[in-house]
């Protein structure tokens, strides 16, 4: 390897590692946004004054106000709490959950993992949405369900990754000499294969929020996550199609934070894939 | 091969018992309050009147039998009345899926027609600006929600422009023309960097290199040799994300009044018509096992290193 391919690379890993750290800093900011929405409002979100409903984005209220006379900017900014909190807490259900199941399924082997993977190849015949709606049709609406509805239908994914990971595990010597050195199940689990088996599967979360934070926001635009008046921003948009014709930014400033907010996690979801696997970078 | 064949088709039983057995678990759950749904909350109802409703719709059964009877009737193709409309639920979803399956394959077509050739120009001009250009905007499509860009498209073609209808007036051109390209923008987004990164693969393996050492020409490399054996991979990876588009037909159906069965399933989620919901749920997995299926048995008869393969017999 010469000199110069070598000093490319390095330019090529510090690129990487800064774009790391713009997007991590923006990811963390729409977080600290999501949890302290309140104080950042300028206007109450849920106080109607119908004087000056359906008004034109203006210096004092930069995105207009609905239809009941809502700022819609802090709208969108205590939609943020709804729409990226419970985006991280589904992610953060289905990367445990399935890395539980995953685990035991490569440690245990035998019949639970046949019968758990059996279980799992079940909710992967279904495709995508339509399980997610019919499991949030039956429990109804709510946010909680949605979470829920989506939680079951991605879970498999998790659990797949975990298990071929840990199976790969089982099978170095370090695992074969903590386990002659009579280490118990659990510490072998939290202590040697998890931390090893780890990176991937938060990769694979990350790239994920994105996708979540859609699908989240379609179920609730559908009718089947939050409910008015809570401000989300799938359901912001769904109560505000009507009026599309007339005062088109009610609906489409929700649109544009989940279309900001997505992008931001996937380009840190996309940075984090590459910093961790220089081979797809490009890709 | 044929072993391989049996093996699939063997493969698909438990896989069909698991389909069915699920939705109708959960529906049956769910189903409990449907009597209460039929006659409002109120706890007005006489508990005679209940309990003959519910051995009406079969409730009171054990939850096994309930079951096979329900399979049973699945296969004659019949899966019980709406409790909505009171019709034949078997009836209407069949009635309303070629519209579903017209846009699908509309869709389809328009991502092929799109990501393809986008898609192998991104690998080709790999790198350079033509390449960030076109990651760029497969990117964004990618960040967009498809129910967002369904109303972008609807505010600029049908209420700015005025060129295409609101909602759609049956099955005509100008009606499927905004919902098959809100969910070719989505499909075509993802599909795109699939097929570059497909090319961009074949592209740098030691028989591209070889071949232009010896002088031939880059174009005849690409649609010779690059393209015909990615191929294969790129077709299979469109029948896969068949899946995902059937779930999100459901949203942009209801949005553009595109009378499939999406539209019927949110209709049915919202007046909370179980049957309905039932048929939607089984149906849809149904042919997504088969598409996959298909799929997958298509790409072993066409892949010449398995079909002149040792797998024969």
């Amino acid at each position: 390897m010469s000199e110069v391919t070598i000093r490319k690379q390095r330019i090529k890993r510090d690129s990487v590692k800064v774009r790391l750290i713009v997007f991590g800093v923006l990811a963390v900011m729409l977080i600290l946004c999501s949890i302290f929405s309140e104080y950042l409002t300028p206007y109450d979100p849920y106080l109607q004054d119908l004087s000056i409903a359906k008004q034109g984005p203006s210096s004092e209220h930069l995105l207009g106000t609905d239809r009941y006379g809502r700022d819609m900017l802090s709208r969108v900014i205590v939609g943020s709490r709804a729409s990226i909190f419970s985006t991280l807490l589904l992610v953060a259900i289905i990367t445990v959950l399935g890395t539980a199941i995953g685990v035991i399924c490569g440690w245990n082997g035998k019949v639970l993992d046949t019968v758990l993977m059996r279980i799992s190849d079940m909710f992967l015949a279904f495709p995508g949405l339509v399980f997610a709606l019919a499991v949030a049709g039956c429990l109804g609406g709510g946010l909680q369900n949605a979470i829920i509805a989506l939680a079951a239908i991605s879970w498999p994914k998790y659990a797949r990754i975990a298990r071929s990971q840990t199976l790969a595990q089982k099978e170095t010597a370090w695992m074969k000499a903590a386990k002659l050195s009579g280490s118990s199940t659990v510490k072998i689990i939290f202590v040697h294969i998890l931390p090893n088996i780890i990176g991937p599967i938060l990769v694979t979360s990350m790239l994920d929020i994105g996708t979540m934070m859609m699908e989240l926001a379609a179920l609730s635009f559908l009718g089947l996550g939050a409910k008015p008046p809570i401000a989300e921003w799938g359901s912001m948009m769904s109560d505000t199609r009507s009026l599309i014709t007339t005062s088109p930014w009610i609906t489409f400033s929700p649109g544009i934070a989940i279309f900001i907010s997505v992008m931001i996690f996937n380009l840190l979801g996309d940075t984090i894939r590459d910093y961790a696997d220089p081979k797809s970078r490009g890709r | 091969m044929k072993k391989y064949v049996l093996h699939r088709f063997l493969q698909l039983i438990p896989v069909l018992i698991g389909i069915t057995f699920l939705s109708f678990a959960m529906m049956r759950l769910a189903g409990s309050d449907a009597i209460i749904e039929l006659y409002g909350d109120k706890g007005a109802v006489a508990e005679e009147i209940i309990a003959a409703k519910q051995a009406e719709l079969g409730l009171d059964k054990p939850f096994l039998t309930q079951y096979l009877a329900w399979v049973g009737g699945m296969m004659r193709g019949d899966m019980g009345v709406s409790y909505v409309s009171g019709k034949e639920v078997f009836g209407t979803f069949i009635s309303k899926l070629p519209a579903t399956l017209l846009l699908t394959a509309l869709s389809i077509g328009m991502t092929v027609v799109i990501s393809i050739p986008l898609g192998v120009l991104a690998a080709v001009r790999h790198d350079r600006f033509t390449d960030y250009f076109l990651r760029f905007f497969s990117f964004v499509g990618n960040s967009l929600p498809n129910f967002f860009v369904a109303l972008l498209l609807m505010q600029v073609f049908s209420i700015k422009l005025k060129w295409l209808p609101v909602i759609s007036k049956g099955l005509s051109v100008q009606s499927a023309m905004l919902p098959t390209l809100t969910l070719a923008i989505a499909m075509s987004a993802k599909y795109m960097r699939q097929v570059r990164a497909t090319v961009l693969e074949e592209l740098n393996k030691d028989y591209v290199i070889g071949a232009k050492a010896r002088g031939v020409r880059s174009c005849v490399v690409l649609w010779k040799s690059v393209l015909k054996s990615s191929m294969l991979t790129i077709i299979t990876l469109l029948a896969l994300s068949i899946g995902n588009l059937l779930g999100g037909t459901a949203i942009i159906e209801s949005i553009f009044m595109w009378d499939g069965v999406g539209k019927l399933a949110v209709d049915a989620i919202t007046m909370r018509d179980y049957p309905m919901i039932q048929a939607y749920v089984v149906w849809m997995a149904i042919i997504y096992v088969i598409v996959n299926l298909i799929t997958d048995l298509l790409y072993h008869a066409l892949d010449p290193r398995i079909r002149l393969g040792v797998s024969e017999g």
